[in-house]
C-alpha cells in the first residue's frame, strides 16, 4: 500500500515537474529595454565540518574529546613544579584564554590531608598559583586569572591511602559559569 | 491549683535545661580516658530542694568535677546534708578531703536560689560558699559556677566549667559551626553551610568568631557576632584569605593573604581596613598566633626548608625560629601565661600535639594518637582541646599539660574538627 503511495506522489511531482511555465518571449528586436534587470544569484554555501580539536570554540570546554574540558593538572608529594606530562593542557587553556579576552578563570588548588589544614592550604595555594603562572608566561593576562586554594577540604578521592593522596595534589581549572 | 500546675511546668523546664537539651541536632558527648596522678578526693552532697531540680543540678557539679580528672568523687549517699552540723569525722572515714553542701530552692516567678557551702574535712573547717539568683534557664550556668568555685578554692587555679568552646561539624553535604558549654552541652550553630568551614577563632572577649568560610568556591575571613548572627568579610582579596588570629586587645586580626604571590602575613583592622604587610619570604607563611602580652606573633614557616615555627614582632622585624627538632612543626599555640607553646610535630605520617616550654625548650609529645590537628588551650592553661580521629571519624579530645588526663568529645554519625577554646566570661 506504502509503495502504491509514492509511486502515486512520485508521478503526481513528475507530471508538475513537466508543466513547465513558457519561456519569456523575446523583446522585438531594435525597442530597448529599460526594465531594471534583477540579478538573482544563488549564495554559496560553504561547508564548514565541526573541528572537535577546535581550540576556540566555547563548546569545546565541554567536549569530551577536546583537550579543554581537561581541568586538572596533578602533583608529586611535597611538590608544585608541573610536571612535562601537563603542558599541552596549560598551553591548550592558555591559547583559549588569550583568544577569548572576556573569559575569566578561576584556579582551585589542592592539597592531601595529611598535616595542617592551613598549612595544606597554602600548600594547595602554590601549586594553584604555579599553574596561574604558566598561563601567564604564555600570554594570559592577571585580570583573567584567580589561583585560590581548597587545601584539603574538598578531596576528589576520600580514601586514606596514597592513591588517593595522588588523586587530591592538585589544581583544578574552572571557568565562569562553573564556580 | 493553679499556681502548683504553674510551678510544676516549671520544675519540668528546669529539669529539661538543667540536663543540658540540646538545641542543635548533634549532641557532643563527653568520656575520660585518663586521669590525674593525685585525684582530691572530694564529697558533693545532695543537694537539698525540691528533688528533681536539686538532683539535677548535684549531678551537673559532680560531672564537672569528675570529668576534669583531678577529683575523686567520694559516695555521698542520697541523702540530702544540712551544712550546719557537718560530722566530720564520718566524712573523713569515707575518704573525703573535701565536701560540699547546699540547696535550691524557688523564689517567686520561676526564679531558684541555690546556696552551698564547702568545708576541710581534714581541717573541719569552712573553706567557703556562695549564693546564686537564676531563672530556671541559669540552673545549669548555676552548677557550673559551684564547680568553678570548688574548683578554684581547692586548686588554687580558675576552673573552666563555665566557659564555652567552638568547633565545626560536617555530615554528609554540611558544615555547621557550633558553640557548645565546655562539657558538651547546649551546642548551638553559628554557621550552617554547604561549604567548608576551618580556623574558628574566638575574640578576646569572648563575643565574636573569626573564621574562614569557603561558601564563595574559595576561602574568606569573616567576624561574625555571636549574639546577633551579624557577620561582615575582614578580608576577601584576591586569592586566599585564611587563618585569623586575634589581638590580645581584640582590634585586629593577623591573616595570610596570597593576594601578593605565595601565602603571607598581614595585619589588617578587624573592620577589615588597614591592611600592612607583617613579614616576607619566599615560601610559605601561615598560622600567626598573637603571644598573651601581644608583643609576639608565633607562625608556621617553610623558609628554612621544612615547615618550622618562628617567632616575628607584632609590629615586624627580625625572625628567630623557634622549633629545631623533627621536620614537621606546625600550629603554634601559646598557653595563657606565655610560658609554653602547644603545637604539632609531624613524623613521618605521624601527628601529634606537643608542648614546648619557651625558657628550657623543652618539648614533650603528649598525645599516643596519630591525626591530631588544631590544638587550642583552655583559658586556664591546664587542659589543651584537639581535633584527632578515633574509629574512623573525627573527634575532639582533651589533654592535661602534664600528659596526665584525657577527654574525648564525639558527635554520632559526624565528624567533628576545628576545636577553639573561648575565654573567661567576664
Amino acid at each position: 500500500m506504502r509503495s502504491l503511495f509514492f509511486v502515486v506522489i512520485a508521478s503526481l511531482i513528475l507530471a508538475a515537474c513537466g508543466s513547465q511555465p513558457a519561456a519569456p518571449e523575446q523583446p522585438a528586436a531594435g525597442v530597448e529595454d529599460r526594465t531594471p534587470k534583477v540579478k538573482v544569484e544563488t549564495p554559496t554555501v560553504t561547508q564548514v565540518t565541526a573541528d572537535s580539536g577546535s581550540l576556540t570554540g566555547l563548546a569545546a570546554l565541554k567536549d569530551p574529546k577536546s583537550i579543554l574540558s581537561k581541568r586538572s593538572v596533578f602533583f608529586d608529594y611535597d611538590q608544585y613544579v608541573i610536571k612535562g606530562e601537563f603542558r599541552p593542557l596549560i598551553e591548550a587553556h592558555a591559547r583559549f584564554l588569550v583568544a577569548n579576552a572576556n573569559m575569566k578563570m578561576l584556579i582551585q588548588g589542592n592539597a592531601d590531608e595529611r598535616g595542617s589544614r592551613e598549612y595544606n592550604l597554602a600548600l594547595g595555594q602554590r601549586r594553584a598559583d604555579a599553574v596561574k603562572k604558566s598561563l601567564m608566561l604564555l600570554g594570559v593576562k592577571e585580570a583573567q586569572v584567580e589561583s585560590v586554594s581548597l587545601g584539603e577540604e574538598k578531596p576528589r578521592n576520600p580514601g586514606h591511602d596514597e592513591a588517593a593522596w595522588a588523586e587530591n595534589r592538585r589544581g583544578d581549572m574552572l571557568y565562569s559559569g562553573e564556580y | 491549683m493553679l499556681a502548683l500546675i504553674s510551678h510544676s511546668v516549671i520544675a519540668a523546664l528546669a529539669v529539661l535545661l538543667l540536663a543540658g537539651a540540646p538545641l542543635a541536632r548533634a549532641q557532643l558527648a563527653i568520656e575520660i580516658t585518663g586521669a590525674g596522678a593525685n585525684r582530691l578526693p572530694i564529697a558533693i552532697a545532695e543537694f537539698g530542694g525540691e528533688r528533681i531540680i536539686s538532683h539535677a543540678l548535684t549531678s551537673v557539679v559532680r560531672a564537672d568535677l569528675d570529668h576534669s580528672g583531678l577529683f575523686r568523687l567520694i559516695d555521698s549517699g542520697e541523702t540530702p546534708l544540712s551544712d550546719s552540723n557537718i560530722a566530720y569525722g564520718d566524712w573523713k572515714n569515707r575518704g573525703a578531703d573535701a565536701l560540699a553542701a547546699g540547696s535550691v530552692a524557688a523564689t517567686t516567678a520561676g526564679r531558684y536560689e541555690t546556696r552551698f557551702r564547702l568545708f576541710d574535712v581534714q581541717k573541719q573547717d569552712l573553706l567557703g560558699g556562695q549564693a546564686y539568683i537564676a531563672g530556671s534557664a541559669q540552673l545549669r550556668n548555676t552548677a557550673h559556677r559551684i564547680a568553678d568555685f570548688i574548683y578554684e578554692k581547692l586548686l588554687g587555679e580558675p576552673g573552666i566549667f563555665s566557659t564555652r568552646i567552638a568547633y565545626v561539624v560536617k555530615s554528609t553535604g554540611r558544615y555547621e559551626l557550633q558553640i557548645a558549654d565546655a562539657d558538651g552541652a547546649n551546642a548551638q550553630t553559628a554557621l550552617a553551610s554547604r561549604e567548608p568551614i576551618i580556623s574558628p577563632t574566638w575574640s578576646p572577649e569572648g563575643t565574636r568568631l573569626a573564621y574562614v568560610s569557603f561558601e564563595a568556591k574559595k576561602p574568606i575571613i569573616y567576624v561574625h557576632s555571636l549574639a546577633t548572627g551579624a557577620r561582615h568579610v575582614a578580608a576577601n582579596f584576591k586569592g586566599s584569605n585564611s587563618a585569623p588570629a586575634w589581638s590580645p586587645d581584640g582590634k585586629r586580626l593577623a591573616v595570610v593573604l596570597s593576594k601578593d604571590g605565595g601565602s603571607q602575613l598581614f595585619l589588617v583592622n578587624v573592620d577589615g581596613s588597614g591592611i600592612t604587610r607583617l613579614a616576607s619570604s619566599t615560601g610559605i607563611d601561615t598560622e600567626p598566633r598573637f603571644s598573651p602580652d601581644g608583643q609576639w606573633i608565633y607562625f608556621t614557616s617553610d623558609r628554612g626548608g621544612s615547615p618550622q615555627i618562628y617567632r616575628i614582632g607584632a609590629s615586624g622585624g627580625e625572625v628567630t625560629r623557634v622549633t629545631f627538632e623533627g621536620s614537621y612543626n606546625v600550629s603554634p599555640r601559646l598557653s595563657p601565661d606565655g610560658r609554653s607553646m602547644a603545637y604539632v610535630a609531624g613524623n613521618g605520617n605521624r601527628f601529634q600535639v606537643a608542648l614546648m616550654d619557651l625558657a628550657s625548650k623543652q618539648t614533650q609529645i603528649l598525645t599516643d594518637s596519630a591525626k591530631d590537628e588544631s590544638p587550642s588551650f583552655s583559658p586556664n592553661g591546664r587542659m589543651i582541646i584537639y581535633a584527632t580521629e578515633s574509629g574512623g571519624r573525627g573527634v575532639l579530645s582533651a589533654v592535661s599539660s602534664d600528659g596526665r588526663v584525657k577527654q574525648k568529645l564525639s558527635v554520632q554519625a559526624a565528624d567533628v574538627r576545628e576545636p577553639a577554646w573561648g575565654p573567661f566570661i567576664k
